[in-house]
């Protein structure tokens, strides 16, 4: 990439992101707009993957709810994120957990690290 | 009408204040520089001619430091005529800049598409393949060539060939943002031809 492109899309990058890598618990603050008025939805659950460098990174979280996995993908530097949070840090050995998906329980747990 | 001549730079995409992510080019446009005005009583058509990068002196030949000159520049690598901008609202010499855009605006977009090479009909005409197993034995070839009587193969048949690498427009892209300090244009969506390829952007013509 073309470091004039990634001048392009500097004002754009988001500085207030913490660190977060897969394996991590967040609590992601999502802007919904509902009519008229804006309210902050929150979306709690396992980052499984982060893809995507620059303004284009994307990061995936998964959390089950009433038995059903449910999965989304957001835009790391969307500005209809409000805030994301870090509850937990994760130990894993992968970049890219989707082998959670077929997991559940007991089984679908990840240990604490202590970064 | 009006037009500009530039550098395809790569793609990336911006957000919306609503949050919309938009798949935008960025354009390297202009400087530009308007090298000779054709006129109606001289020429027979309006047109103005814009030439874009610099070329280096030894690299160019007298008629072309000569036309430059006139203009009051070096001479350029990239020179284009665009029909249709008025050449009374310019003046020879004058630097073109992206600012001549605005956000918001529609434009088309003119390169040469990357080549393909010589292609098979699936992939020049967009034409559909045979099973590749289950016993058939028809897989990308091109298909019927028509009918056995008139014993020819009728024009514009579709066949295999030469593919990309033409002059391809683009309409109606819309200005996403314009960078006047390092003359760029974001433009939404895929342009014609390859990163660092020459490309022109022309108001749109089909506009509503």
């Amino acid at each position: 990439m073309k470091p004039i492109i990634r001048e392009v899309t500097k004002d754009q990058l988001r500085k207030d992101i913490p660190d977060f890598r897969p394996g991590d618990t967040v609590r992601v603050h999502v802007k919904v707009v509902e009519g008229q008025r804006e309210r902050i939805q929150v979306f709690e659950g396992v980052v499984l993957a982060r893809r995507g460098t620059g303004i284009s990174e994307t990061f995936t979280v998964r959390k089950v709810s009433y038995n059903v996995g449910v999965e989304r993908i957001f835009p790391l530097h969307s500005p209809r994120i409000a805030k994301i949070e870090v509850v937990r840090r994760g130990k894993v050995r992968r970049a890219k957990l989707y082998y959670l998906r077929k997991l559940r329980g007991k089984a679908a747990r990840i240990k604490e690290a202590h970064r | 009408m009006k037009g500009i001549l530039g550098r395809k730079l790569g793609m990336t995409q911006v957000f919306t204040p609503d949050g919309t992510a938009v798949s935008v080019t960025v354009v390297q446009a202009g400087p530009c520089v308007v090298l000779q005005k054709k006129e109606m009583e001289q020429d027979g058509y309006e047109a103005v001619q814009l030439g874009f990068e610099d070329k280096k002196e030894h690299r160019a030949n007298q008629p072309e430091i000569g036309h430059a000159k006139k203009a009051n520049t070096k001479p350029k690598r990239l020179i284009r005529e665009i029909r249709g901008m008025n050449p009374a609202d310019y003046e020879l010499g004058q630097e073109i800049k992206a600012d001549l855009f605005k956000e918001g605006e529609k434009v088309d977009v003119t390169a040469t598409s990357k080549g393909k090479g010589f292609a098979g009909s699936i992939k020049r005409h967009n034409q559909a393949r045979g099973l590749m197993s289950h016993g058939s034995r028809y897989h990308r070839g091109p298909g019927s060539l028509g009918a056995v009587d008139p014993a020819r193969v009728f024009k514009g048949q579709t066949l295999p060939g030469r593919m990309g690498g033409k002059r391809v427009t683009i309409q109606n892209l819309e200005i996403i943002k314009v960078d006047a300090d390092r003359n760029l244009l974001l433009i939404k969506g895929a342009i014609p031809g390859p990163k660092n390829g020459y490309v022109m952007v022309r108001s749109a013509v089909k506009s509503k």
